[in-house]
């Protein structure tokens, strides 16, 4: 018998992982896919922006001032005659870099957080979670106006700041999974194999506590692009001549009267951005309810 | 004429993978004032041909193709939801296995007896409470004056399943229908709670289907068995005629799977490989509280090659010997001699290398393996952690395991949901191996398994044990089982040993009381 002896044989029977079994499940699902679809296009698009733009971003024709869509400018111009087309772009980039980063932030840190706390316990997890509890009473909004205020108007700042407050629910979420989880018999069986608590937790607790988390950042990015747009909005966030769907809206509102196209194509963009996230967040609750798997 | 008699019955099921026909024209009779058992492995479709008389089951997925069942002269197939629901509870009843998640935890036990009598009988409440107080002390409730307003948390299991024992009589049914009720519960309340649905069911001379997927456990009440296996019914006799001239293969299988007779003693006194001395595993209960002496005080040895057994009820603290002895639940005192070495007072480097020399073997084959890791997977990592096996060598070593516990090669990029709980136990096995153990703990490994699957596990750990040179801690509340794989048994209650000797010692002359009454326990031991 040799080593290749497994690679070799072609009786083998491929097994279904239990994520290979949600996408399947994921596949079924229409509206998750049109998300899913959505969002790889607006992703696809936004990574796409600085060579497929009809114009600068910059670029201004205060001569034609606000225009209605027309063959030139698809969307139309704003008051400076910037195209419309090119600002919601260069705003996507933005919006969405702000969702997925600030998410990804608040995932990495809450899912640490949340599984220390969850496999340790005692002591530890008194502590741990009552930190958790005290940054929840914070009033956070006034939290990141107060950061904005003292550091500046700064993009990364942004991205740290609205991520550390959404860590601290899905700390709690993880804490929850991983609690319930290290009370069944793999983990014991994980510890009296003698694995260290950070292979533990790495390898046996966060994939099969993942499920929940995953559901929750699709809802999570949702609410950060939301909150990036009513900082923007307040004129908190993003700063001209750089721009966002937040920043457009608000400028788009001022001008609803007149000029309704700049509210309503920024508005529509981040709208369906929001229901894509929804539906796909949807989906990947369904598909990844194991109770689900024996239909 | 019979009370109930069901003919070619078919009960299909629509899945994902087409339709499954889970009950196959199947027949059979429950006379008045008989106990008819039905047989059968999971999957056998013996729930499902009992749930889908009472149009208990959701449609779809399942669909009645065809048959008849003839109560009282009436079909109860062709009958509306509303006529079933008046024959349900009141007519024919039914006790479910698990006696807490049919109770409402909300309700006061009082308030859920008097709920089908007032439906179904129109009596007023003090009626109705009076009669739940004549029934509750039927059924063997200690002071039900005072016991009737608690909520189901206060009681023990067994004294659930006697409430729902009484809920299912209230109305006075004709046939009751008993689905494994005594599957959750522990030997001895088991065979209490046997008795006394025998014992009512001669009094009200009632008909009662017994569902269960042990043979044994019907031995003693009996009067006719229908085995059934795959949907279909195999064999039909009266409790005799199964148990002493069974026909059918499957029948001879399942009789044959009942574990019986004990292990030959082993030949020579041998070394200890582990000296338990004044055990003692306590869990604080909160301040002020007294804690939970699980262990208490308890001093044993295990030799070197042999298999002891560890057998008790529930709360008896046989689980917790186990994981103390393995340092999964914290020691409060004594000392754990494993070849001479204190495991108690191990950490860090120390312990993990102690860890590979003694590994577990846990009761439920669905929780004791990751779901997100494929065989292959589960098996490495003990291999890979301890050095046992190399990046290059490690597959081969994979390999080796599954041809030891018998699992085909070919499933080694399987995940756990795609196995059947026998083959998920090899798994669970094949992990324990996998780091060279001297001392495996056996935790209940096969209660959770059918009778055929049992005896084939039971099976490959002696065989296991005999080819790696293992030492075993067999914990059990089956005796039977225990005396057929233990060189020496204890007997645990409440935390502290009450005797321990040969299996043959304790089953033919048992010392102390609390040891026969388990001996008592064990159902059909006259027939078998």
């Amino acid at each position: 018998m040799t080593s290749a002896n497994l690679t070799d044989t072609a009786q083998v029977e491929q097994g279904t992982s239990l994520w290979k079994d949600a996408w399947r499940r994921l596949r079924k699902n229409r509206l998750a896919l049109f998300g899913l679809a959505v969002l790889t296009v607006f992703i696809a698009l936004a990574l796409l922006t600085p060579w497929i733009a009809p114009y600068a971003y910059d670029a201004q024709n205060l001569d034609l001032g606000a225009s209605p869509p027309s063959a030139a400018h698809w969307l139309g111009t704003d008051i400076f005659g910037r195209d419309l087309l090119t600002q919601i772009l260069y705003g996507g980039r933005i919006s969405l870099a702000v969702g997925f980063v600030a998410t990804a932030v608040a995932l990495v840190i809450g899912v640490t957080w949340g599984a220390i706390a969850g496999y340790v316990g005692g002591r530890v997890d008194a502590v741990m979670m009552r930190l958790v509890d005290i940054l929840y009473a914070l009033p956070f909004m006034i939290f990141i106006v107060l950061l904005m205020v003292v550091f500046g108007r700064n993009l990364l700042l942004l991205f740290l700041a609205i991520g550390a407050v959404e860590w601290l629910t899905m700390a709690r979420i993880m804490r929850g999974q991983v609690q319930s989880l290290r009370q069944q018999e793999f983990v014991e069986a994980a510890v009296s194999l003698g694995l260290s608590p950070a292979t533990i937790v790495r390898r046996h607790l966060v994939p099969n506590a993942l499920g929940p988390i995953i559901v929750y950042t699709t809802l999570t990015i949702p609410s950060v692009m939301l909150l990036e747009a009513f900082l923007s909005f307040l004129g908190l966030g993003v700063q001209p001549p750089a721009t966002s769907w937040g920043l457009l809206i608000s400028y788009g509102a001022e001008t609803m009267e007149e000029y309704p196209w700049l509210l309503i194509f920024p508005g529509a963009a981040l709208t369906l951005t929001l229901f894509a996230l929804n539906f796909l967040g949807d989906g990947l609750r369904d598909a990844l309810d194991v109770r689900g798997s024996g239909d | 004429m019979p009370l109930l008699s069901v003919r070619d019955l078919q009960v299909d099921f629509t899945t994902r993978n087409g339709r499954i026909t889970a009950v196959n024209r199947i027949g059979f009779n429950v006379e008045p004032g008989q106990i008819t058992a039905i047989i059968g492995e999971s999957g056998s479709g013996k729930s499902v041909a009992c749930y889908s008389l009472l149009g208990l089951l959701p449609t779809p997925p399942a669909s009645i193709e065809s048959g008849s069942a003839v109560f009282d002269g009436r079909d109860l197939l062709q009958m509306s939801e509303r006529e079933l629901r008046e024959i349900r509870g009141r007519d024919i009843a039914m006790i479910f296995q698990d006696p807490m998640t049919c109770l409402n935890p909300y309700m006061t036990v009082g308030n859920q007896l008097v709920e089908p009598l007032i439906y179904h009988r129109k009596v007023t409440r003090a009626q109705a409470r009076e009669r739940a107080l004549e029934l509750l002390a039927e059924v063997g409730l200690r002071d039900p004056q005072a016991t009737i307003d608690q909520y189901p948390h206060q009681f023990s299991g067994g004294m659930r399943q006697r409430v729902m024992i009484a809920m299912a009589l209230i109305n006075e049914p004709r046939l009751l229908i008993a689905d494994e009720p005594t599957t959750a519960l522990d030997v001895t309340i088991q065979a209490q709670i046997l008795e006394l649905i025998a014992e009512l069911q001669r009094k009200r001379n009632i008909g009662v289907i017994f569902i269960s997927h042990d043979l044994s456990v019907v031995a003693d009440i009996a009067d006719d068995i229908v085995v059934m296996e795959k949907g279909h019914v195999v064999e039909r006799g009266d409790r005799q005629a199964i148990f002493q001239a069974a026909e059918h293969p499957y029948t001879q299988k399942l009789l044959a799977a009942i574990p019986a007779g004990s292990k030959p003693p082993a030949d020579a006194v041998r070394e200890d490989l582990i000296q338990v001395r004044n055990l003692c595993t306590w869990f604080p209960q909160g301040r002020g509280a007294e804690p939970l002496r699980a262990v208490d005080d308890v001093s044993f040895t295990v030799q070197r090659g042999e298999v002891l057994g560890l057998v008790g009820e529930s709360g008896s603290g046989k689980s917790t010997i186990g994981r103390s002895l393995l340092r999964l639940v914290p020691v409060t005192s004594g000392e754990v001699l494993f070849d001479g070495t204190d495991v108690t007072g191990l950490a860090g480097a120390g312990l993990k290398q102690m860890r590979r020399r003694m590994q577990m073997i846990f009761q439920d084959p669905y929780a004791s393996l990751n779901p997100r890791m494929s065989v292959y997977d589960t098996l490495a990592e003990p291999l890979l952690l301890h050095g046992i096996a190399t990046r290059k060598t490690v597959e081969q070593g994979v390999l080796q395991l599954m041809d030891d516990v018998g699992l085909a090669r070919a499933f080694v990029r399987k995940y756990p949901h795609e196995f059947s709980g026998g083959q998920r136990q090899r798994i669970a096995i094949g992990r324990a191996l996998a780091t060279r153990p001297e001392f495996v703990v056996a935790d209940e490994p096969v209660s959770a398994l059918d009778v055929t699957i049992q005896a084939q596990i039971l099976e490959l750990m002696l065989e296991l044990g005999r080819e790696y040179g293992l030492t075993m801690l067999f914990v059990s509340h089956d005796l039977a089982v225990v005396r057929h794989i233990a060189d020496r048994i204890l007997v645990l209650y409440k935390g502290r040993v009450v005797e321990q000797g040969t299996g043959d010692a304790l089953f033919n002359a048992p010392q102390e009381d609390y040891t026969r009454q388990l001996l008592q326990a064990i159902p059909g031991r006259g027939l078998l």
